[in-house]
């Protein structure tokens, strides 16, 4: 009796005291928060031996959970994150980042031209961060049950696949709808999907309440969308093309595009923590990530496009053709076409300041929801 | 007296010690009672309800727009939005009223289960039975909820076997009828338990006396056994209203486009739109409605049977 | 005492209940055989080609070794605050003596995102490192109240002159303790042991708001399953737990049979 008291007083000394490393990471682990997809091992090991820095990653869906993980425990959690525009400029402002030397970067000067200092993550000539990637809002659809092949986001607030649809579950999803009419209803006289004032708003809300009975699912999660689609409970929906390769490699018979209105879509940055702790490792990340293979690596297996002009030869390299497919040689016509997405703040930018913000956004999202 | 007892046991001066604290610990009960009580009760003051009041206290402030920080203006305008706005009465209905029907399906489903298990089962079989009950505690909640899709999914296993029996597709995929035979399986076990320990206290003496007094079997079980076995129903029901209350897993797993939970609603307050104060504000919702649940499980005596 | 038809049917009716409960875990185990990385029914084709690299991952031995020590301790600590509740609850009449199984039982029957929430605020608040420390309070806090009624619940049907006349015989209070009065609770002590550690081990509301940048099992499994790529190695993790849980549970059933010395009818 009286040993197994000692032996379990023992035990219990041992796992405490090995607690004490687990708590803070290890000099050398990078701690940092990812779209799903972004930290696969394909790259992610070959730098971990490289540099001797081990990568853990936490995923979330949407720029508002990673803005609020970045913040999460006075700040000082992750070390890096991959933040789209409209996370990127939220976080500055809060100062939850810190400014980065890109001459650190031995890749920044092959970064296209637009990618090096874009208004998303560089404010009065200070970069906040690493462009990565970027890429469009694809419209996805089963190839078997939706003939012909939908060219028009129409296809999602058509009645006709009552039941079958999906759209993510985001706030920055009303964009998608406000591009949609932007294209179909001139009279409302929308710029920019994300500058909406009060009779925009409406009518773009009133769009997705119309939409909402033949809504299957919002899908919160990537693997949602994937579940949806490979099993039958959606025929079409707004995605990325994340999902579309999960599912073609599934065997899937899915295919996306970007229909005649255009897209919304995502600049990512990788951004530092002010309080990060292991700089050293995350400027080792920085500079990996942008090199050519890495980049074109990752292009390839998201579906996205990289910033890295050398990354073009390299995607074909891998997979023949991937190149032209995402774009990665795309003249700027092509990048113009697409709504990046961004914080939506009361500033018109004409001048007014009667432009509903980002807190109406989710107050409305989750009216619609209910 | 006490000295010589010691000697003539041999104790050596530690053993003397421990007596005498014990001596003195024997004759003031309060401070024995209170050894005993402050870690626990302290360590949840400090650590527990503290929070809780801080978190509470919050429910009253504000946020910056922009950034996401809190402003530490006192401002009732969160709980006005809540009273105000119908979308949050439409989420805390439908998250009762799907606990409740979980609360119910359950108490169904695990009664006779749990009287078979008490009074009919061998000894034997009683024991595997309560393996095989606490088992699934161990096979993680979200990879048990995840297997449900696949079963309940459009072409999942389901939906085959009704083919298979030449029955039409039931489309309960991504719906409230999902999560509420989702919760109803999850939380299954929590019911079982404290039902099964009521009907299992329950002497055989009382059932031999009730049938020599002329009831049928019908009778016994309306007007004995159901009321020695009700606090392990109340008991068990505290589990299975609460955890499906807060619950916010779940539906952002099975539900579908109109199935927010009280618990998502917060969950997104806090993590998406970063507005503690509003996600605190509508938590106090199921903190009311679990005070009252519990102050009446008190009454019928739950407390004893947990 | 019961009629045949009705034990019949209620062995149908614990049969079907059975069923129900197992089914998805049957799913579970299926699809850990899965070749495709995809869950769809019906099952692709079988393969055992997951199980060498989820049991390789290292990022799931990490997330599992952390869950087993936050468990560990949040028991322990749960055995420690619960037995000493329960007998300051049980042996003492004080005002406030009800409002001490009201506090308890707080974490359990609250939302446990409220739990999450506050306690996240709160160590935010006093710049605590989130890490193994912080699941363990969070843990702790629902696990108490386990062992609390457990333990409370033996007493009441323990006589109290077991413990006096231990006294009476010579015994201070530590020897009492020790000789009498904790072989009576072991049992109970095993059984609320055991459902807390389990109700620890597989939590994952709270922890996602204590855990900080960690992983438990938990938060490694929902990482698994919103990327959606290596589902099967999910799959494989739970099915070995299961596996390897079955022992240490039947076991622990066999100890907390009811023992002779609290046969008081």
């Amino acid at each position: 009796m009286r040993t197994t008291w000692l032996v379990l007083a023992a035990a219990a000394v041992g796992l405490a005291f090995p607690a004490a490393g687990v708590t803070r990471a290890g000099a050398g682990t990078l701690n940092m928060i990812a779209w799903e997809g972004y930290t696969q091992a394909q790259w992610v090991k070959p730098f971990e031996k490289q540099s001797g820095c081990t990568v853990h990653a936490k995923y979330a869906g949407s720029s508002d959970e990673m803005v609020t993980l970045m913040r999460s425990g006075g700040g000082g959690q992750y070390d890096l994150v991959s933040a789209s525009g409209d996370a990127s400029l939220r976080l500055i402002y809060g100062k939850d980042v810190q400014p980065v030397d890109p001459a650190r970067i031995p890749d920044f000067k092959n970064f296209n031209g637009a990618f090096r200092s874009p208004p998303n993550n560089t404010v009065d000539g200070k970069h906040y961060g690493i462009s990565l990637q970027w890429g469009p809002n694809t419209l996805l659809y089963n190839t078997q049950k939706v003939k012909p092949a939908p060219r028009s986001w129409g296809a999602i607030y058509d009645p006709k696949y009552k039941g079958k649809v999906t759209v993510p579950d985001n706030p920055i999803q009303i964009a998608d709808a406000a591009l949609y009419l932007m294209k179909t209803k001139p009279s409302l006289g929308i710029r920019d999907p994300y500058e909406l004032n009060a009779k925009q708003f409406a009518a773009t809300i009133d769009l997705l309440e119309q939409q909402k009975p033949l809504i299957k699912k919002y899908w919160a999660l990537a693997s949602d969308e994937i579940d949806l689609f490979k099993n039958g409970d959606a025929w079409i929906g707004a995605s990325w093309p994340y999902q579309t390769n999960t599912l073609k490699a599934a065997k899937a018979p899915v295919a996306d595009l970007i229909p005649k209105e255009g897209a919304t879509g995502w600049l990512d940055t990788w951004m530092v923590s002010a309080k990060t702790k292991n700089l050293d490792c995350a400027y080792k990340w920085l500079a990996w990530i942008s090199t050519p293979k890495v980049q074109a690596q990752q292009a390839i297996y998201f579906g996205e496009t990289p910033v890295n002009s050398k990354a073009c030869a390299w995607m074909d390299k891998l997979s023949k053709g991937s190149c032209k497919q995402y774009h990665a040689d795309a003249p700027l016509a092509y990048f113009k076409q697409i709504y990046f997405w961004k914080t939506p703040i009361a500033d018109c930018g004409n001048g007014k300041n009667d432009c509903m913000d980002y807190t109406k956004w989710q107050q409305a999202w989750t009216r619609l929801k209910g | 007296m006490a000295a010589g007892l010691d000697a003539a046991q041999g104790l050596g001066a530690l053993g003397r010690a421990r007596r005498r604290v014990g001596g003195a610990l024997f004759r003031r009960p309060w401070l024995r009672g209170l050894g005993l009580l402050a870690p626990p009760v302290g360590a949840f003051g400090f650590f527990y309800v503290a929070a809780l009041v801080v978190l509470f206290v919050s429910a009253f402030w504000g946020v910056d727009a922009f950034t996401g920080r809190l402003v530490h203006e006192w401002t009732t305008g969160n709980f006005s939005t809540l009273w105000h706005e119908s979308t949050y009465r439409t989420v805390a209905l439908r998250t009762i009223g799907i606990a409740a029907a979980v609360t119910v399906t359950d108490a169904v489903i695990a009664f006779p289960f749990a009287y078979f298990m008490a009074r009919i089962a061998r000894p034997r079989t009683r024991a595997v039975l309560f393996v095989l009950v606490l088992l699934p505690l161990w096979a993680s909640y979200l990879a048990r909820v995840y297997s449900w899709r696949l079963i309940l999914n459009s072409d999942g296993l389901l939906n085959w076997t009704l083919h298979g029996l030449g029955l039409p597709s039931a489309g309960i995929a991504y719906s409230n009828t999902a999560m509420w035979i989702v919760f109803s399986y999850i939380w299954l076990p929590f019911m079982i338990l404290p039902v099964y320990a009521a009907l299992e206290r329950i002497p055989h003496s009382y059932l031999e006396a009730s049938r020599d007094l002329g009831a049928k079997g019908f009778r016994t079980l309306r007007t004995v056994v159901l009321p020695l076995a009700l606090p392990g129903v109340v008991a068990g029901s505290i589990f299975t209203f609460s955890l499906t209350l807060g619950d916010y897993i779940t539906p952002v797993l099975i539900g579908g486009a109109s199935s927010q939970f009280i618990g998502n609603v917060v969950y997104d307050s806090v993590n998406q739109s970063s507005n503690l104060p509003f996600g605190a504000a509508f938590a106090v919702v199921p903190v009311v409605v679990m005070g009252a649940y519990l102050v009446v499980a008190r009454r019928l005596g739950a407390f004893e049977a947990l | 005492m019961e009629s045949r038809g009705t034990r019949i049917a209620l062995a149908v009716w614990a049969a079907l209940v059975l069923a129900f409960l197992y089914v998805p875990i049957g799913v579970i185990c299926l699809y850990a055989f899965n070749s495709s990385n995809v869950q769809s029914w019906p099952i692709a084709g079988l393969t055992t080609r997951w199980f060498g690299p989820a049991i390789h991952d290292g990022d799931m031995q990490r997330a599992l070794w952390l869950s087993l020590k936050a468990a560990a301790l949040a028991t322990a600590l749960a055995l420690v605050l619960g037995t000493a509740a329960s007998f300051g609850v049980h042996r003492f009449r004080f005002f406030g003596r009800e409002s001490v199984s009201f506090l308890l039982v707080l974490p359990i029957a609250l939302p446990g995102i409220i739990t999450g929430m506050a306690l996240n605020s709160y160590f935010t608040f006093w710049k605590l490192d989130f890490g193994l420390w912080t699941i363990v309070i969070g843990h702790a806090t629902f696990c108490v109240v386990v062992v609390y009624n457990n333990v409370l619940a033996r007493l009441r049907r323990v006589p109290g002159s077991l413990a006096e006349a231990s006294m009476d015989l010579g015994a201070d209070g530590l020897q009492t303790f020790r000789f009498v009065t904790l072989p009576t609770i072991s049992t109970a002590l095993i059984s609320g042991g055991l459902l807390a550690f389990a109700l620890s081990f597989d939590e994952v509301i709270v922890t996602t708001f204590t855990a900080g940048a960690q992983n438990t099992l938990p938060i490694w499994i929902f990482g698994q399953i919103r990327l959606g790529q290596q589902l099967p190695q999910v799959n494989v993790v739970v099915f070995i737990i299961l596996a390897v849980t079955i022992v240490p549970v039947a076991l622990a059933q066999r100890l907390t049979r009811e023992s002779g010395i609290l046969r008081t009818e």
